[in-house]
């Protein structure tokens, strides 16, 4: 009834190619971002912050970033903890070796870094593919946190082998460190996945999203009409490794403040970001918060439910939840191949219509 | 000869065992991929799961008790028998096929004609729920595999190498663990045993016939269905196997599911498809780590068998895509 194009006329080029043409999509996304801005920063305490809202938004940026490689460009990495990995070390030199300089430059630099990093490791995708390419990113996951945990130099030769994140401030607030207000580690974090979201979201309707996407439904067809494969898987490589890295970034310094490589960013934080994109639905960015929100909601759901009220031991709900996550992407993969976003896409077909389904 | 060349020799020998028993593994992944094109990343867990039933089912516990205590506050936990290994194993075995029609009739059943790279995910997604109901079936607690295998070093090699030494002091004859020698007899005659059933039984040639083609084979009268539940109930033997032997050297817990991810880099240079190239793989990436870790570790601040595996694969795979042994990918538009 209110959800359809009927009398919303562009008039223009720009407004006709506009990412939300219908208008009620439009005042929806400006809604949520005030929300997100105005309004959540004023009511969060530090339990929402810390254990819902900081991991959804971190493992949001991480899921567009696989997305924009798996989801967009059909190269299957399983190498999202060791990325992860590359740019908390790198903020992690950063912020150590340049103390007075902005955090926002810290994170951006250590995005900049993985990507150099993931460009690398995408180099065989030119001669490996499917399969063999996923097990050939367990090379980049496993050498890389071996890298980490062996060469003091990476933690600054600390007792522990532990990088723990130092106080450091943006614009006098402080953003990282034990003592920063929940508040400004929350709009810290919003800012780059707004950031994230909009630089993806625009790349992949561009030439470079198509070009991606011609690679991923069939490269050698793409290669034919004109894609460069290399340019274009590479890009993919560097930009999906940019932004897993400034979440790795994030992950280290704002949210968790200390991290021991080998626990952090194992391989099953590989396959917990791979799940999130596959569960929110391959190609598509609103997919890759779907997944993340639910994988994040979810085992605090379950434990609320399972601890809190039925007074289950935590060791037999952490493997309900394996249970149930596996039990549930089977579904998935069942019932809608696509995702969440699929089933969002389709709830919208129907509201177009409604009341009247024809 | 001198010292450094016997200890260089005894490396080489603990790599073969050590890559007999990637080899066990990879083994499972060639029988399911070669006959339903799925790349089953369960495997691992599969071995874990079988393990764990084993040691369960020997103890007599009672599954899922852990789960009744916390639902009833009951307080029950063994039936207060103990089953012996034999009958153990062929009861581990039921639960598997089992395990291998369930998996075929609410999994892949529905997903036929799905992309590979969907069939994988599912079986990520199975690897996952497999591993939680292991858990809460059986407890999640370290346990021994107890099945009468031999343990520790073999005095017998020491005392009858040490001669090799020629009258070298330092050298007191090789050291090899019995277990490893065990398991080299035993995925001997297990890859024996499959080429035979492979080669020369009906459901064998049925089985080749469905990896060959598809389509061709139905047309044939071909049960599909049944070929499927027969590999994956298979590849659950091979998991048990495997399952048992890891279990015996390092313990029945979490870690085991992980060597799935060892065998990845054996499939990959041997080739998805070939069950030798399964074993050659499984050598060289025994050897080579070893090799590896004996020559350049310490050099490089030691614990390099972590990634050795897969960047040999990675590096291998940039010259020869299709591993050792696959058939040849051709592509066309």
């Amino acid at each position: 009834m209110f959800y359809r194009e009927a009398g919303d006329f562009s008039t223009t080029y720009p407004q006709d190619s506009q990412t939300f043409p219908i208008r009620f999509d439009r005042i929806r996304y400006y809604f949520v971002l005030a929300i997100a801005f105005l309004v959540i920063p004023f009511v969060v305490n530090d339990y929402w912050v810390s254990a819902i809202f900081l991991p959804f938004l971190i493992y949001s940026i991480a899921a567009i970033g696989l997305n924009i490689l798996v989801g967009y460009c059909g190269q299957v990495s399983l190498g999202t903890g060791g990325f992860m990995a590359v740019g908390a070390f790198a903020c992690y030199k950063l912020m150590t070796a340049f103390p007075e300089v902005s955090m926002f430059v810290h994170v951006l630099l250590s995005g900049a870094v993985t990507a150099g990093v993931g460009v690398l490791f995408g180099l065989p995708s030119l001669r490996i593919k499917g399969f063999y390419l996923a097990v050939a990113t367990l090379a980049a996951q496993f050498f890389l946190v071996w890298l980490f945990n062996r060469v003091p130099w990476f933690y600054n030769y600390s007792a522990t082998g532990q990088i723990s994140s130092p106080d450091r401030e943006v614009f006098g607030i402080l953003v990282t460190g034990a003592s920063k207000p929940a508040w400004a580690a929350y709009l810290f974090c919003l800012v780059f996945v707004m950031f994230s979201a909009v630089v993806a979201r625009n790349l992949t309707r561009g030439s470079f999203g198509r070009k991606w996407m011609a690679i991923r439904d069939m490269d050698i067809a793409a290669e034919i009409i004109g894609v460069n494969p290399l340019a274009s898987k590479l890009s993919a490589f560097a930009v999906s490794s940019f932004f897993i890295g400034i979440s790795g970034a994030l992950f280290f310094s704002v949210y968790l403040g200390a991290v021991e490589v080998g626990e952090v960013f194992g391989i099953q934080k590989s396959f917990l970001v791979l799940f999130m994109i596959i569960i929110g639905g391959l190609g598509s960015i609103f997919g890759s918060f779907a997944g993340a929100a639910f994988l994040v909601l979810l085992p605090v759901l379950l434990k609320n439910v399972l601890v809190g009220v039925l007074g289950w031991p935590t060791d037999i709900e952490a493997h309900f939840e394996l249970v149930i996550i596996g039990g549930l992407i089977i579904t998935f993969l069942i019932a809608e191949p696509h995702g969440i976003a699929q089933l969002w896409r389709v709830a919208k077909e129907k509201l177009r219509l409604w009341p009247f389904p024809h | 000869m001198p010292t450094d060349l016997l200890y260089g020799a005894e490396v080489v020998l603990n790599g073969l065992m050590a890559g007999v028993l990637y080899a066990l593994v990879a083994l499972g992944f060639v029988l399911i991929y070669k006959a339903s094109g799925i790349f089953n990343y369960a495997q691992g867990v599969m071995a874990l799961f079988a393990a764990l039933t084993l040691v369960g089912i020997m103890e007599g516990q009672i599954p899922f008790s852990h789960l009744i205590n916390a639902m009833f506050g009951s307080e029950i936990h063994h039936f207060g028998w103990h089953v012996p290994a034999f009958f153990a194993i062929l009861l581990t075995m039921v639960v598997m096929v089992g395990f291998a029609i369930l998996v075929q009739r609410f999994i892949f059943r529905h997903l036929v004609g799905q992309e590979p790279i969907i069939l994988f995910m599912a079986t990520i997604g199975l690897a996952y729920f497999l591993e939680g109901v292991g858990d809460l079936m059986w407890g999640s607690e370290i346990k021994k595999m107890a099945v009468g295998l031999p343990q520790g070093g073999s005095l017998w090699v020491e005392e009858n190498t040490q001669w090799l030494g020629f009258g070298n002091e330092d050298f007191y004859g090789f050291f090899l663990d019995k277990l490893d020698m065990v398991a080299t007899v035993i995925a001997v005659i297990l890859v024996l045993a499959l080429v035979a059933f492979s080669q020369y039984t009906k459901q064998g040639r049925a089985m080749r016939a469905v990896a060959d083609d598809h389509q061709a084979a139905l047309s044939v009268g071909v049960s599909l269905n049944y070929i499927w539940i027969l590999v994956w109930s298979v590849a659950g033997f091979v998991a048990l196997v495997a399952g048992i032997m890891w279990g015996a050297k390092s313990g029945v817990q979490f870690s085991l599911s992980l060597i799935a991810l060892k065998a990845l880099p054996v499939l990959m240079l041997g080739g998805f498809t070939s069950i030798p190239g399964a074993i050659v793989g499984g050598l060289i990436i025994g050897v080579g780590e070893k090799l590896f870790e004996f020559t350049l570790g310490p050099a490089l601040g030691g614990a390099t068998e972590n990634w050795f595996a897969y960047v040999l694969a990675l590096i291998f795979l940039v010259f020869r895509p299709q591993g050792l042994f696959g058939e040849k990918i051709i592509e066309r538009v």
